[in-house]
């Protein structure tokens, strides 16, 4: 060390980055900004070390039985996920395609080409680690207020989703003390593989193609195109393209011109600039809560059309002030057995602003 | 003929407004696709027909020119309007960022798709980058904003933005890639444009610390960590597996983009950047890097991003974003207004490396010519391409096919379908057919 100290500073940067490249932690204690930052608290780890490993490290100790599950799933996941989490309406079903052999198995048979009986994927039948269900509802559900399920009502709605599922009984109560068991009940366990080549940088492709330049063995049919009818099932082309330069957007509001369209095309279509969505208006409040999942403008989508909700409350005096009740609190019965849930994260004001606008017609 | 041609076509020749008649413009116009009548075709002009009025032209030349505009004759606008924040020309509104109808039903949950069908060099403006969220997005305050770093460490850390900015920094350009970019066009055609097929990748520059800097302040355990999770401080707090040796080797916690700070929208104020890596693992708001010796199987390495094989078995942890390339104009849903000269561009872009060559054939893959590649050619960052083509009139079919540094050769849709079956979402780099018709409009098509 002494003759160290004989060096200039920058010698004594340049000798330590050269001797970490050797001795491993070396750079850290020797280079000038390794004290920053601070040592987090324990409590601090505690509060963000949330994630739950497949060897159910991370996992809290715990309880929830499928029916205490089930009476969290209906006012909190269910508005989303249907009641028996088969809902394609807002998200993928979770549920189905799954049958009591594949849990024997570990092999969702349904995954096979031509084998499916369920109309979609579903979360159940991929899924091989029941550590991830667990994890995945602990951070991020009920989508609108991530991470305010308390630890046993995730316990308790994973154990509901299981028991859907037929991994677990009606009964059943899943803690920390028994889901290494119910691991082995997982349909799917088995259905995963690790290919390596495309998970390493330096891997080597599954797929392989020659770079043939000339007279290269080609089929010249064309196997796929879009329908005719399908020409404007992304808007106006021609207004999602430059008004300059070689090209123009194709017109799709009109039928495929018959011969080249020439500078003809040149006219300049340039779409004023799209609304912000959100903002303080109620529609942009519809939007930027995710009002418009549930809730078409003019059509039921889960729940009823704004439209709907206008017509049924016309003419009642208190319907703003009931409509906002509404918004706030949710409730289920009035147009169908799916609940609403709360809608907490709105302020009173908004609510009414909504209310005001539904009660005014929904326009 | 085609020298001719390119001499000729895609010229507009103005003529006096009203100096010819419907019929006679209809004559000349035939003459003119017929390409005998250039003569008739210089010496009497066609006029633009939608564009006639704006054209309208003097015999002595061009009223753009003649008749000086407002903008030559006028006081233009002061500095700093915008409340000093620049915006593109109001002409340019058309390129934006765009939804594909019915891809989701919940717009905090959802894609928008890079305009690239209007976009040069290699730089994707950032805000025409390509959003995916999984749980809305936020505006977080940076000043409260905190990145923590625990499991295998010797010293769990906690850094403020004012303690990681202080740091050493990179700055790099890496292209971003969305695991489902092409997703649609696995089984067949199914979007009209190649903002629809290709939009969900970008390219920037990224500035910030390298996490293997922070690993080392840290002291992580080098015979023990095999892996570290990556944790967004959104609501979905995104979770993804990192291994060891990617992330000491070129990961950045990276707080800038294109010489800003990140837009909230793609993670402001802290982002994990993974080159090569799909653009999930990409971690938006980052809050935490927990190092592990598991993998850690969370939702989108468990459900989702898991490619199905045909053997019902799904591949998982497939990350790496293959080498791939696609033609960006002429593409599908633009018309070429002629005949003639085309510079026919692309993007090509490979999470291995660099790239080594691009080919493009205009025969739907029977004969190749190599591209000329714009520099900087930059590993795990788009390269931009370009080459000479003219175009005759009839049907035609343009490819794009990259070579990276490794020697993988992009493949052909049939042959990535003859490994990996129809099944997946993920993970799509085949080669991408626009068919050219007779009437100039471009179309997405597939052949093997």
């Amino acid at each position: 060390m002494k003759s160290i100290f004989k060096l200039s500073t920058k010698a004594v940067v340049v000798s330590a980055a050269l001797s970490a490249l050797t001795i491993g932690s070396a750079l850290a204690q020797s280079a000038p900004w390794h004290n920053m930052g601070r040592d987090a608290t324990p409590a601090e780890v505690k509060a963000w070390d949330i994630d739950v490993r497949p060897d159910f490290k991370g996992l809290p100790a715990g309880a929830g039985s499928v029916s205490q599950g089930e009476a969290v799933w209906e006012v909190k996941c269910a508005s989303c996920h249907g009641s028996f989490g088969e809902s394609n309406e807002v998200f993928t079903p979770i549920i189905g395609g799954t049958t009591k052999d594949d849990i024997k198995n570990g092999r969702v048979k349904g995954l096979e080409e031509g084998k499916s009986i369920s109309p979609q994927k579903t979360t159940i039948m991929k899924v091989a680690t029941v550590s991830t269900i667990w994890d995945y509802i602990n951070r991020a559900m009920p989508w609108n207020a991530p991470k305010t399920l308390t630890t046993n009502e995730v316990y308790g709605v994973t154990a509901y989703l299981l028991s859907l599922a037929e991994v677990v009984p009606a009964d059943f109560t899943l803690t920390d003390k028994n889901i290494a068991e119910v691991q082995k009940r997982m349909p799917n366990r088995n259905g995963m593989v690790f290919y390596e080549p495309l998970w390493k940088a330096n891997g080597k492709g599954d797929v392989k193609n020659v770079a043939c330049m000339k007279d290269c063995s080609v089929d010249p049919k064309v196997h796929s195109f879009l329908p005719d009818f399908a020409r404007d099932a992304h808007g106006n082309i021609q207004e999602q393209n430059r008004v300059i330069g070689p090209v123009r957007g194709a017109d799709t509001t009109k039928p495929a011109p018959k011969g080249l369209v020439g500078s003809s095309a040149a006219a300049p279509v340039v779409v004023a600039a799209r609304t912000a969505s959100g903002g303080a208006d109620a529609k942009g409040m519809l939007n930027t809560n995710a009002c418009t999942a549930c809730h078409g403008l003019k059509s039921k989508i889960v729940g009823p059309g704004f439209n709907e909700i206008s017509a049924k409350y016309k003419g009642r005096a208190d319907a703003e002030t009931y409509l906002e009740g509404k918004i706030k609190s949710g409730g289920s019965g009035v147009w169908g057995a799916v609940p609403m849930p709360a809608q907490d994260q709105l302020s009173a004001a908004d609510a009414k602003t909504i209310a005001k606008w539904i009660v005014e017609g929904a326009k | 003929m085609s020298k001719d041609l390119s001499e000729v076509i895609g010229r507009v020749i103005p003529a006096p407004e009203n100096f010819l008649s419907p019929e006679k413009l209809e004559q000349a116009r035939k003459a003119r696709r017929s390409f005998m009548g250039k003569a008739l075709a210089m010496g009497a002009g066609v006029a633009a027909s939608a564009g006639a009025a704006t054209r309208a032209m003097a015999a002595d030349g061009e009223e753009a020119i003649l008749k000086l505009p407002e903008h030559s004759t006028g006081l233009g606008q002061a500095v700093a309007m915008e409340d000093g924040y620049g915006k593109p020309s109001k002409w340019e509104t058309n390129l934006r960022r765009r939804q594909s109808p019915g891809l989701t039903r919940v717009d905090q949950a959802s894609v928008s798709f890079t305009p690239l069908q209007g976009l040069f060099g290699i730089i994707t403006p950032s805000g025409l980058h390509f959003e995916r969220h999984h749980q809305g997005w936020w505006d977080i305050d940076p000043s409260k904003h905190r990145l923590m770093i625990n499991g295998l460490v010797k010293r769990q850390r906690v850094f403020t933005m004012d303690d990681l900015m202080r740091l050493p920094s990179v700055s790099r350009i890496h292209f971003i890639e969305c695991g489902a970019n092409s997703a649609t066009e696995w089984g067949n055609v199914a979007v009209p444009t190649v903002q629809y097929t290709h939009g969900m990748v970008s390219c920037s520059e990224f500035t910030g610390v390298l996490l293997s800097t922070l690993l080392e302040m840290c002291g992580y355990d080098k015979k023990a960590a095999k892996y570290v999770l990556a944790e967004g401080a959104d609501g979905s707090s995104m979770t993804r597996t990192i291994d060891i040796e990617r992330a000491m080797d070129d990961c950045i916690v990276a707080w800038a983009m294109n010489g800003e700070m990140l837009r909230p929208e793609n993670g402001y104020p802290l982002r994990l950047v993974v080159p090569g890596i799909q653009g999930v693992s990409w971690v938006k708001y980052l809050r935490r890097i927990e190092v592990g010796d598991q993998k850690y199987a969370t939702k989108d390495e468990a459900v989702h991003y898991i490619d199905h094989m045909p053997d019902g078995t799904h591949r998982q942890y497939t990350g790496i974003q293959e080498c791939k390339s696609v033609i960006t104009t002429p593409s599908a849903g633009q018309t070429l207004l002629d005949k003639g000269y085309y510079n026919v561009t692309g993007l090509a872009w490979s999470g291995r490396g660099s790239i080594k060559r691009v080919d493009v054939s205009v025969d739907g893959g029977r004969n190749w010519r190599t591209a000329r590649l714009e520099g900087p050619i930059v590993p795990k960052a788009m390269t931009r391409f370009n080459i000479d083509w003219v175009w005759d009139g009839k049907p035609a079919i343009l490819q794009a096919r990259a070579v990276d540094s490794t020697g993988y050769v992009q493949p052909k849709i049939n042959q990535l379908r003859a490994v990996r079956g129809t099944k997946s979402v993920y993970h799509q780099n085949a080669i991408q057919s626009w068919l050219v018709s007779e009437n100039g409009e471009v179309s997405n098509v597939q052949v093997y």
